[in-house]
């Protein structure tokens, strides 16, 4: 009985692993910087360079900051359901363009809409690896503290709006008097 | 066919030391750590290539942030808490243990471990002992062998 029972076993607990191991998306690195304050920027905005948003200005508010590029070929697919997004004013949205032209930049947003409260300009990237951006597009949750709460890298959709944005942002508000 | 043996090996080291960053710095002890750590970090664009292999705008960035922060006298391990501070420990190659490592750096072990009581069990079982035949059962087995060349 031990002959037939040993490989069984051993079968499902290889197969276990699979299951979870291929279910898993080894493209996504965990950030370090969730539950930590925002790392310190200051960017001009993409509108006006004369004027300049810091990490303080982030602070007071929830805000959602979206990293996206012009030559990123899925923040384009995922415009429009950000426009959607934006449309319901759960969360002011903070643009964060990166590594980019600003011509460029100012001409998407005229084409295709703009859902961002404000866009930065952080044309070194510099401002990105600190912030630990690795793939366009990212979203970022800020508390009013100035604290990260979420990060989600790759375009949003719909489905991940309701079931992870929704929920912490009612959360969010709910912790703030 | 020695020959070809060594001329495909010494063509796979030629590619991979061009894969290398070309710049680098002027001072050779300080290139010489430049270029040892981009073979320990690994480029997150492209996850299973390291900085020194991959010419993703990121990768280029970070090389020259490393670059830079040599050149300004950080330690390797200023530069390397730099880079884990903003990416985590997953741009190491080589990942400290600790919790979440734990599985990663001892299942190697562990298996090692089966894979020799598994061995040991095996081979330290007895041999399988074939009885013997007593005078009757001989005769039997030549009568039947008999039978069997004769049909």
């Amino acid at each position: 009985m031990n002959r037939f029972y040993l490989p069984l076993l051993i079968l499902f607990l290889v197969g276990g692993l699979f299951w979870v191991g291929l279910s898993l998306n080894p493209g996504l690195v965990p950030s370090p910087l969730i539950g930590k304050p925002a790392p310190a920027f200051d960017l001009p905005l993409l509108g006006d360079a004369e004027q300049r948003f810091t990490a303080e200005d982030l602070k007071g508010r929830v805000t959602m900051v979206h990293v996206w590029a012009t030559w990123c070929v899925s923040c384009r697919a995922e415009h429009p359901v950000l426009m959607n997004f934006a449309r319901r004013n759960l969360v002011p949205v903070i643009g964060f363009n990166y590594r980019d032209e600003r011509d460029a930049a100012v001409n998407w947003l005229r084409t295709l809409g703009d859902p961002y409260e404000r866009t930065l300009f952080d044309s070194s990237g510099q401002a990105g690896i600190d912030w630990g951006v690795y793939g366009t597009p990212e979203t970022f949750i800020v508390d009013r503290n100035g604290i990260i709460r979420y990060k989600h890298v790759g375009p949003l959709s719909e489905e991940i709006i309701e079931s992870h944005l929704v929920p912490l942002l009612v959360r969010l508000a709910e912790e703030g008097i | 066919m020695k020959r070809l043996i060594l001329l495909a090996c010494l063509s796979f080291w030629s590619v991979m030391t061009l894969a290398v960053d070309p710049e680098g710095l002027a001072d050779p002890q300080q290139d010489a750590r430049y270029r040892e750590m981009l073979t320990e970090i690994r480029c997150v664009v492209c996850q299973n290539q390291t900085l020194a292999d991959s010419n993703a705008p990121l990768a280029v960035d970070l090389r020259e942030q490393i670059r830079g922060q040599i050149e300004a006298g950080a330690t390797d391990e200023e530069i390397v808490s730099y880079l884990t501070d903003r990416y985590g420990d997953f741009v190491l190659y080589r990942p400290p243990f600790n919790a979440v490592t734990a599985l990663l750096w001892l299942s190697p072990l562990v298996l090692l471990l089966l894979a020799g009581l598994i061995g040991w069990r095996a081979m330290s079982r007895p041999d399988v002992v074939v009885p013997e035949m007593d005078s009757a059962e001989r005769d039997r087995v030549s009568a039947l062998l008999r039978k069997g060349k004769g049909a």
